[in-house]
């Protein structure tokens, strides 16, 4: 079964075209790797595909999602354990140990830094135990450590059977497929 | 998720700035006596209306916080990822705004009416009529809220798109407070009834709206 099929889509965001007749397949334990220069319209295809913005044309279907973009979206006053709780999900305990946040648990989302805050989001990602991650950049601001607790994270999430589709300009370890959107 | 997301939204009105909207409410209803003079009578008459003014303002002062926040940091984003709908998110706003400032006005009413002078009867009608409209302010301010999310200026816009819908619910609001008859009640519940059902559906689709 794929996680994410889609057939011919095309977006037009601000008068422009991003794409046309794009067709994306995502099968379970795949890791899908978009790439292409600023503007290519990475992040709207990654939207488009978890459904928040909606496509001009073509048919998209996707298992549950889980999606890391730009936005933290957790409660700054909150400690980081309570803030990850808000949104639930089946494997927090988990997912705080992967990405390093046990010791940070009681401290206020405010506080992190930004490396700290970018291994939260990953994190609540994880714990959502959703099939597909949708990652928007997600080694911005990691470091080294931080890039190999998330590859780690990624194979283990692959084993189980669930796909990653991110888009990325520097390499993300491991085997993936690179889909170009320049071409 | 939705009893979560009221919960969320009660705790964060009762942290941050709920006390504001009170204080704002009973500064209004002290400065009333002031503006137009101790004369009972008079201040008898024009007490409910204040009132009302003041809960109306006070009911808009937290809108900047309802929406945008979640907007900008992508929680609204997250919340319909989760399979909550726009809908949804719009109802557990909007019943989250009301328990923050809802319960404590009435805390507040009390001596708001004594300071405008109302006698027991009149502070008891004035009661019930802002029981019945808090709860469509609070659908409003939370709509408005959405309709202007992520806009500049969004507050003083905010004030233009409110006013002409809140007209009708004050007219009949204040209105009900002068009279024991019972019609200008009936018609504050209409209009009450009216803004509270459909305000979900416009921030439902003005929380869509603001994707794209």
């Amino acid at each position: 079964m794929s996680l994410v099929q889609g057939r011919g889509l095309a977006l037009i965001r601000g008068g422009r075209l991003l794409f046309k007749g794009l067709d994306i397949d995502l099968a379970r334990g795949e890791a899908l790797l978009l790439t292409g220069p600023n503007g290519i319209g990475k992040s709207s295809l990654i939207r488009v595909i978890s459904g928040l913005l909606r496509a001009n044309a073509g048919t998209i279907t996707r298992a549950d999602a889980a999606l890391a973009d730009d936005n933290l979206a957790l409660d700054r006053e909150l400690s980081v354990k309570r803030a990850l709780a808000f949104w639930g999900g089946p494997r927090l305990q988990e997912a705080m140990a992967v990405f390093g946040l046990d010791t940070l648990a009681p401290v206020p989302v405010r506080m992190l830094s930004t490396g700290q805050a970018r291994r939260a989001r990953l994190a609540r990602v994880m714990a959502s135990g959703a099939p597909l991650w949708l990652l928007d950049e997600p080694l911005n601001g990691l470091d080294a450590d931080g890039r190999e607790r998330l590859g780690r994270a990624i194979h283990d999430h692959r084993s189980a059977g669930g796909g990653v589709l991110a888009a990325s300009h520097q390499p993300l370890g491991g085997d993936w497929r690179a889909m170009d959107m320049a071409r | 998720m939705i009893r979560a997301l009221i919960l969320r939204e009660l705790k964060r009105g009762l942290t941050g700035s709920a006390w504001l909207p009170m204080i704002f409410f009973l500064i209004v209803a002290a400065i009333v006596p002031f503006a137009v003079g101790p004369d009972a009578p008079v201040l008898a008459r024009i007490g409910p209306g204040a009132l009302w003014i003041a809960a109306l303002t006070s009911a808009l002062l937290p809108i900047e916080r309802l929406i945008e926040p979640d907007r900008a940091d992508g929680v609204l984003d997250q919340l319909s990822l989760v399979g909550t709908s726009e809908e949804g998110i719009a109802f557990a706003k909007i019943a989250g705004h009301w328990l923050a400032f809802g319960p404590l006005l009435f805390l507040a009413l009390l001596p708001a009416s004594a300071l405008v002078g109302l006698d027991q009867h009149a502070t008891a009608r004035t009661a019930l009529s802002l029981a019945i409209g808090t709860p469509a302010l609070a659908a409003l301010a939370v709509a408005v809220a959405s309709l202007t999310a992520g806009l500049g200026r969004a507050s003083s816009l905010a004030g233009v798109l409110l006013l002409p819908l809140a007209v009708p619910l004050v007219i009949f609001g204040s209105a009900a407070t002068g009279s024991d008859s019972g019609s200008a009640l009936k018609l504050e519940a209409a209009v009450a009834l009216f803004i509270l059902a459909g305000g979900p559906f416009v921030t439902g689709a003005a929380i869509r709206a603001a994707r794209t």
